[in-house]
């Protein structure tokens, strides 16, 4: 419970209306896309920079914690204040507030939703490439601070390779202003990227000025059936040494393809170990469907038993929909999911995914793999009940062996999603104990009482389970 | 009937993913910005309740009232969630357990099951139109002394008003023009008999133009709509009963109603008397019959006006047509037929806030929501804007009003009723 005195005072700041205590907005404020829920005390939704900055004094002097919060899509209980105190959303914060198509750039509030900003920007023949699955419904604050991707950022990078500077309100209150509209910086150290994928730990980002690029006129989209995972691998492996950057290279395995074809009846070929979703795309409508045939090809020589190339739009859509269908399959099949987020060199794809398939069998889970094969992350889901006791403890002992796995590889326990709570326990593990080193020095440095979203990422002592 | 067996079951929210999918589809949540807000809030919020974390609170049951029906997240949760219908459930259960306003009952089991009440009350309304009180109340001033939701509910109604009410001033059995080829039913909402008397009486024109004979029985009831989103569901059913029987008599191909409210309603009363023995066949059969006016004319195959109307003209998808009856098509085709120019708007489907009462209760949200509709409709740059349902025709109206906006509202069949007349006195034209 927070003194009425503060709930006075942030109200006296962001409105009467913006200060949510109710029972109801603390459970809508209690969850993000994990399993986890934890109420905070009060909620907060900011109009402006200025605004977060004095709320943020507020909480300084009091040693209140604060959570930052987007649209709460987040997959690793980012945004849950397991230690109470304040969930700072943004998402009233959404305007766009330049444009600027000389210079390809925009400025933008972070809690703007990221396919409205998209679509804002195509409206101008721009692009903005970073693509998370959940483009639709998260925020550009929250994807800049888990530095999300998606399919496309095999050709196209990840949010963090489009930010040229931000507004972030530091633990105390402060506002730093990072970057500008060039492309070539080196004034100082690179502050920008100091907080792209800190998830809120850092620092409150409010506005983020982005690179835009021009909009590709032309996408194109095959589907490829492999019996054999290795040769799947193989046949992503000789893409690219061809010279070829598709814009996107999907995959889903036995398990995951087992699923779907239950759950919709599409007719994917589930004896197959392996189907993968490749687009091309560019501006020149000739050298796209060059490339989507060079890519079908190699397939085909590859070991791929079946290669289909859309025609048109509605047979490209059908060629996604197995893959897009592949979480609602998941949610039918269990009332709970932990939805891992691991990636790994490349070439070791199919061993990683045949050591996950022995690692379900030894505890009687079902795990399925998925992911984008053209960058090596993979999302291993686990499927349970949380219900059963004797699951949960199952669903830990999986995600430790396959979090080590990945590391063993010389892969990473995140690309996308972020540590949050979920994989805070094993960050030592994945990066050694000097990177936790100076993780907790800048920590210490920029939120000296440790206010900003607590136990997240780096190991301070809370955990999802209330110690 | 044991309030308990109303409750959702674990099976309905057990697999919501909290993926986050359905809220910004949400209405409520896009104008709040808020997450209590969202389908994926109200989900949550029935759970704990369900799961004992939460009581009956006024703020409770408020959020549960707020949701606006409109199924928009019932349409994309990738898991087939139905939060929307999470929220009708809890409320039939919130009606059946807590304390009510003395109004409601008063409001829904005598109003709205009346029509000659509904008629009635709708008289002060027209004296007040007609007798120039308006005109005068409006060159005082006087009207700026209401607080902004009185004056808006004022200008909601749509001036003029129409004098008699349709079911009085039409036969019970209307004949076909030229060869008989249907006998349909035509089962008039109250919002057509009183308000929007010209919109229904358009309608069966074009149904009378096409070769149906209409049967209209003078004594038919309010669908229950009303009732469902209070969580009046005895009264619903016995309104449901009612109607039923009244169309059971005659021989029927169809059911056609140019309500999309209406048409979502009554072609849900085959699903609400499912466990009844003695009523689910003759439900169902009914259900069966339920045509919105456009999707039966597409079924059957108007006959195409002459000559197109030369107007630009934009649609809003009524919720309640598009996603309750999955028909979005249909008016689209019949405006082609229609208008010289058809403009898709931005965001045609997205609701526009009326969810019948939601100007009473949730003021601001349904304003909110509606001035965001209205830009949108602003932006096509259409001149008429047709929609299939009343709720909508009023709250777009009133939109229009408040924006300074120069654009009409119409039905998508009364658009088609006057290109059968410009097409008819154009032919004149030339004859002479
Ligand atoms: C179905 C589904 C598919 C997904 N697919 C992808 C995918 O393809 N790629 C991918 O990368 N992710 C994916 N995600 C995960 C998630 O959507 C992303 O992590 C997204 O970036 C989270 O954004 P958000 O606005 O919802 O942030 P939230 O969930 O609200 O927050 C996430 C983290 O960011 C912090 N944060 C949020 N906003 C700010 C801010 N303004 N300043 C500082 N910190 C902030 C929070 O404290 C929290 O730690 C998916 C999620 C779902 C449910
Ligand atoms: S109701 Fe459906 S769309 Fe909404 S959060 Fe739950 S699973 Fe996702
Ligand atoms: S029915 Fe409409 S208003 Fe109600 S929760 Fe769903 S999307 Fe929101």
């Amino acid at each position: 419970m927070l003194a009425p005195q503060i709930i006075r005072e942030l109200k006296k700041i962001v409105g009467e209306k913006n200060v949510l205590t109710s029972p109801e907005d603390l459970i809508a404020y209690s969850y993000d896309a994990t399993f986890l829920e934890h109420r905070p005390d009060a909620v907060v939704l900011p109009g402006s920079t200025e605004e977060v900055s004095e709320v943020m004094k507020v909480a300084y002097r009091e040693g209140l914690p604060v959570i930052p919060r987007g649209m709460g899509s987040g997959l690793a209980g980012g945004s849950i204040p397991f230690s109470g105190g304040v969930v700072l959303a943004l998402t009233r914060m959404n305007r766009i507030l330049e444009i600027d198509e000389e210079n390809m750039t925009a400025w933008v509030e972070a809690g703007i939703i990221t396919a409205e900003f998209q679509a804002e920007v195509e409206k101008r023949g721009l692009f903005y490439p970073p693509d998370p699955s959940s483009h639709k419904y998260s925020t550009i604050g929250g994807n800049v601070a888990c530095n999300a991707g998606g399919p496309r950022c095999l050709k196209y990078g990840v949010t963090g390779d489009y930010v040229l500077g931000m507004k972030v309100v530091l633990a105390d209150g402060r506002i730093l202003k990072t970057g500008g509209k060039v492309i070539k910086n080196v004034t100082g150290y690179n502050l920008s990227h100091l907080f792209i994928g800190t998830e809120g730990t850092l620092g409150v980002i409010t506005e983020v000025l982005l690179k835009l690029i021009s909009k590709p006129r032309y996408v194109s989209t095959a589907f490829a059936v492999f019996p054999n995972l290795e040769d799947a691998g193989r046949a992503v492996h000789r893409i690219l040494l061809a010279g070829i950057t598709p814009a996107s290279i999907e995959l889903m395995d036995q398990t995951t393809i087992g699923t779907v074809e239950e759950y919709l009846h599409l007719g994917l070929p589930t004896w197959a170990e392996a189907i993968l979703i490749l687009e091309a795309d560019g501006n020149q409508e000739e050298a796209v469907l060059r490339e989507i045939e060079a890519i079908a090809r190699i397939c085909r020589e590859n070991g791929a038993v079946e290669v289909k190339v859309a025609r048109d739009e509605a047979e490209r859509n059908s060629l996604w929909k197995a893959r897009r269908s592949v979480s609602p399959s998941l949610a039918r099949r269990a009332p709970n999911k932990l939805g891992e987020d691991i990636t790994v060199p490349r070439s070791r794809i199919p061993e990683a995914v045949r050591r996950i398939r022995e690692i379900s069998q030894k505890y009687g889970l079902p795990v399925v793999v998925f992911g984008h094969a053209g960058d090596g992350n993979l999302h291993p889901n686990i499927l349970f009940d949380k219900r059963r006791p004797e699951d949960m403890e199952k669903v830990e002992k999986i995600a430790g062996e396959i979090f080590k796995m990945a590391v063993e590889m010389g892969g990473v326990l995140s690309g996308e999603h972020g540590v949050g709570i979920l994989k805070q326990p094993y960050l030592e593990m994945a990066v050694g104990p000097v990177a936790v080193e100076i993780m907790k020095a800048i920590k210490q440095a920029l939120d000296p009482k440790g206010i900003l979203n607590p136990g997240k990422v780096v190991p301070l002592g809370v955990s999802w389970r209330g110690e | 009937m044991n309030p308990e067996s109303l409750l959702p079951t674990e099976e309905q929210y057990l697999f919501c993913i909290r993926c986050g999918q359905c809220v910004t589809e949400c209405p409520t949540f896009r104008v709040t910005l808020k997450e209590t807000q969202s389908p994926r809030a109200r989900v949550m919020l029935v759970r704990k309740f369900l799961e004992g974390e939460l009581s009956p609170s006024p703020n409770f049951v408020d959020q549960i009232y707020s949701c606006l029906d409109c199924l928009a997240c019932n349409a994309v949760c990738p898991v087939g969630i139905k939060p929307a219908d999470l929220a009708l459930q809890m409320r039939a259960y919130l009606h059946k357990t807590q304390p009510q306003p003395w109004i409601k009952p008063l409001v829904f089991r005598v109003y709205f099951t009346h029509p000659r009440l509904i008629e009635l009350s709708m008289l002060p309304f027209v004296l007040y139109q007609r007798l120039g009180l308006q005109r005068l109340l409006h060159s005082l001033k006087a009207n700026n002394l209401l607080p902004a939701q009185l004056r808006d509910l004022e200008r909601l109604l749509p001036n003029p008003l129409p004098l008699r009410p349709l079911r009085a001033s039409l036969p019970e059995l209307i004949p076909a023009r030229g060869e008989r080829k249907r006998r349909v039913g035509f089962f008039l909402g109250c919002f057509q008999n009183t308000i929007f008397a010209q919109g229904s009486a358009a309608s069966i024109k074009v149904l009378a133009e096409n070769g149906c004979e209409i049967f209209m029985p003078r004594n038919v009831r309010c669908c229950g709509m009303p009732h469902l989103g209070y969580g009046e569901l005895d009264t619903f059913l016995e309104l449901a009963r009612h109607n039923i029987a009244l169309f059971e008599r005659e021989d029927l191909e169809a059911i056609v109603t140019d309500c999309a409210t209406c048409g979502s309603t009554l072609k849900e009363y085959g699903h609400y008397f499912k466990d009844n023995p003695k009523w689910s066949k003759k439900a169902e059969k009914f259900s069966r019959k339920v045509r919105d006016v456009s999707e039966f004319l597409l079924e059957t195959g108007f006959r195409r006006p002459a000559r197109k109307l030369p107007l630009k003209v934009t649609y809003h998808d009524p919720c309640h047509l598009r996603r309750a009856q999955g028909m979005w098509k249909q008016p689209r085709q019949i405006l082609e037929a229609s208008v010289e120019e058809f403009v898709e708007m931005e965001g045609a489907d997205t609701c526009c806030g009326s969810a019948g009462t939601q100007i009473l209760t949730h003021y601001e949200t349904s304003m909110a929501i509606l001035e965001r509709k209205i830009k949108q409709v602003e932006a096509s740059g259409a001149s008429v804007l047709a929609t299939g349902c009343p709720g909508c025709q009023l709250q777009l109206g009133l939109g229009a009003k408040k924006r300074g906006l120069k654009v009409q509202v119409f039905h998508p069949v009364e658009l088609l009723d006057l290109a059968y007349s410009y097409s008819s006195d154009d032919s004149q034209e030339e004859r002479c």
